[in-house]
């Protein structure tokens, strides 16, 4: 037996429908809050699908960065004599794959994520954005237990933290911004363009050397380090190592480069990702 | 004028609502090549597709009242779902202005986002999600939840484990808990048992008993009827007709119906399915003596004639019809299929089939025959015309006891007679045989 209704307030869900009328406002913003929950769903789910049927289960966070960094040290460290800016190589590059496969490992989630659920997104009302979003905060978990292991390899190169340490959070809220921006823009490109899905892959693996993961900013000519920093994972992964390492060069022109890309990738992603969200359903 | 503002009770209200479908765009997979030849107008090499458009809905304006049950019918691609899916925000009007107030719980589908990975417990928790359940409220409600699925000992089980049947009661025992302000259902009821769509026809009816507000889409007329006092019916985005369920129901039956109940003739009815390499002419209703009449006496044996025309030799066909009320129950399907009975056509042309029914065994009402022809494994459709006939049947004195049987006893009789040779004249008394 149904309760008697209870006195609650109303939710108005009212629009008008002009073609060109996308308004990005208060009432978007707290209906985002009301849904907050179906975020910690989407990555609840996402996270327990994940390791449910692997016979490693979470122990995958670990060997992917740990794999890459080794097969980095025996190539770039050991046999191409990389330098490091005088760090041991496989911690200068271990530290940062770790934002690095965060940031790659959830775009390539996130941006099939509204074509995985298109069952979802025909058949339930819901800020879209908690899909791409929810994939974003359960990658936050694999880069927690990767971290981890970056603790463990400080204490075994006897690598020093100082006070720098402080702005990891920062950093840490720059990668997840700057992912959750990629994410949505290719999310919602790839429902409209399954392109994607191919172009992906590629960009992925040229962006990783854009970036300087396997080498040392040091290493780059420096007129051309304006322009790619002009990349925000260049500020990601710099970012990274100067919070970590003690007596780290930093250009803070630079990282604000990164910083400032970042918050306009994220700005534009949210903001493409908005308009086309109406036609989801009809395009899906 | 702004929306809402008319009518203080109303909780839905619509606006001269128009959605627009681009036909061209409306493919699966649309690849940026297209596009991008598009922009340096290589026209010649574009797919050859143009951008039609259709409206699925326009000018649809209603509005609902609080605790108001209302039912949508209208036929397939009528626009309905369309309709649905705008009220509860998945798509957007292409024009017109709506206004819903209160906690709206849309149904399109029963269990949707179930994750096959995932357990019972699990599911409930991530479905409850979905439809706008807050965590706290489906802890609350859990015991009552599984207590309706009946799901309990596999609670802890992956539901890709399930049987279709589980998942289904499942996802219906989430939803049935939702005590939304306005619940949307579409079609959830098509699925399922008996015992499952009365489950669920029950639980509307709770909710209705509670006074939320209702909308409700079904192929199942008498349910809409049941539920609901007032119809809207959709047909070709338009609202045809708005008021009370009966006369709704029944002009929309009118309506799809063929209206000669003799000799109805097919060759311009409209959303007709198939190849058409067989096809439907028309259906009579022959008495013994062969004469086509309009209407068949309860009782009485009938002829039903099939006439076909082939454009072309066909190796198997099977002809079939199913039968249902005026209220979309089926009564009975049946075909040459069921019978195993070979229909070779080995050259085009003009036939006609015969159906022999000893004794139309139906109660006095009114009924109609959706007629179909495929192949032997039912893989490929020739011809398919719902509602094609509409067949009447007249009441008369089936048991020649003078009394006139109607549609209140039911939907068949059967051929029957009373035997008491075991009444208390003919036999020992009750006593004596427990006696022995």
């Amino acid at each position: 037996m149904l309760p008697a209704v209870t006195p609650r307030p109303f939710i108005a869900a009212r629009w008008c429908c002009e073609p060109n009328n996308y308004p990005m406002n208060n009432d978007s913003m707290s209906e985002l809050w009301r849904f907050r929950e179906l975020l910690y769903f989407f990555a609840w789910r996402d996270i327990k699908v994940r390791y449910r049927q692997a016979a490693l289960g979470a122990a995958w966070a670990l060997i992917q960065p740990l794999f890459s960094m080794i097969m980095f040290t025996l190539l770039f460290g050991r046999l191409a004599h990389m330098p490091s800016d005088g760090i041991p190589y496989p911690i200068f590059c271990y530290c940062a794959l770790v934002p690095w496969t965060y940031f790659s490992g959830v775009l390539g989630l996130a941006s099939v994520s509204l074509t995985a659920n298109s069952s979802l997104v025909e058949k339930v009302y819901f800020p879209r954005v908690l899909l791409p979003a929810g994939t974003a905060l359960a990658g936050l978990i694999d880069f927690a237990i990767g971290s981890l292991l970056l603790v463990v390899l400080m204490f075994y190169y006897h690598v020093r933290p100082t006070w720098a340490l402080l702005f990891s959070p920062l950093v840490i809220l720059m990668m997840v911004m700057l992912t959750t921006g990629v994410s949505m823009l290719m999310a919602a490109v790839n429902v409209r363009y399954r392109d994607v899905k191919y172009v992906l892959p590629f960009l992925i693996q040229i962006w990783m050397f854009a970036t300087p993961i396997i080498y040392p900013v040091a290493m780059i000519p420096v007129h051309l380090r304006g322009i790619l920093s002009l990349n925000p994972c260049w500020g990601m992964v710099n970012g990274f190592r100067a919070c970590l390492f003690p007596g780290q060069p930093v250009d803070l022109t630079l990282l604000g480069m990164s910083a400032v890309m970042t918050i306009a990738l994220f700005i534009g992603g949210a903001y493409y990702f908005h308009r086309c969200e109406r036609s989801f359903a009809d395009v899906i | 004028m702004k929306v809402g503002d008319q009518n203080m009770n109303s909780v839905i209200t619509v606006e001269a609502l128009s959605k627009q479908y681009k036909i061209g765009h409306a493919k699966r997979e649309t690849s940026l090549r297209e596009h991008l030849m598009g922009l340096m107008s290589l026209s010649f090499l574009r797919n050859k597709q143009q951008d039609e458009t259709i409206w699925a809905l326009r000018d649809v304006s209603f509005s609902i009242g609080h605790g108001e049950t209302v039912g949508v019918i209208g036929r397939n691609g009528a626009g309905k779902s369309t309709l649905l899916k705008i009220l509860s925000r998945i798509t957007y009007p292409t024009s017109g202005a709506m206004r819903v107030q209160g906690r709206v719980a849309s149904l399109l589908e029963v269990g949707t986002g179930f994750h096959p990975e995932l357990t019972g417990r699990e599911n409930i928790y991530l479905n409850g999600s979905i439809l706008g359940m807050p965590k706290k409220e489906v802890s609350r409600k859990l015991d009552a939840i599984i207590e309706f699925s009946g799901v309990e000992k596999f609670l802890d089980t992956p539901i890709k484990r399930y049987s279709t049947g589980m998942r289904l009661r499942l996802g219906f025992a989430v939803a049935a808990h939702l005590d939304p302000d306005i619940l949307i259902v579409d079609e959830v009821l098509a699925v399922g048992d008996a015992a499952f769509q009365k489950k669920c026809l029950n639980a509307m009816e709770n909710l209705r008993a509670g006074r939320r507000t209702v909308l409700f889409v079904s192929h199942n007329l008498a349910a809409v009827e049941n539920l609901c006092r007032r119809c809207i019916w959709i047909d070709n985005g338009v609202v045809r007709m708005d008021g009370d369920s009966r006369p709704v129901i029944e002009a929309y039956m009118q309506s799809s119906t063929s209206n000669q109940a003799a000799a109805a003739d097919f060759d311009n009815f409209p959303n007709r399915r198939g190849n058409g390499k067989v096809r439907y002419r028309a259906v009579e209703f022959l008495s013994l003596e062969g004469r086509s009449q309009k209407v068949v006496r309860a009782g009485d044996p009938v002829v039903v004639r099939f006439h076909y025309a082939a454009s072309e030799p066909i190796p198997s066909p099977s002809f079939g019809f199913r039968l249902y009320t005026d209220l979309g129950t089926l009564v009975t399907e049946t075909s040459t299929w069921h019978h195993s009975l070979p229909v070779p056509l080995p050259q085009s042309g003009k036939g006609y089939l015969d159906l022999e029914i000893a004794s139309m065994n139906l109660m006095p009402a009114k009924y109609s025959l959706s007629l179909w022809i495929t192949d032997m494994d039912g893989s490929m459709v020739y011809d398919n015309v719902e509602n094609a006939v509409m067949l009447e049947v007249e009441t008369a004195n089936i048991y020649h006891s003078g009394r006139d049987l109607d549609s209140r006893c039911g939907l068949v009789f059967f051929p029957q007679k009373w035997n008491l040779s075991g009444t208390l004249e003919h036999t020992v008394p009750y006593r004596d045989t427990l006696a022995v």
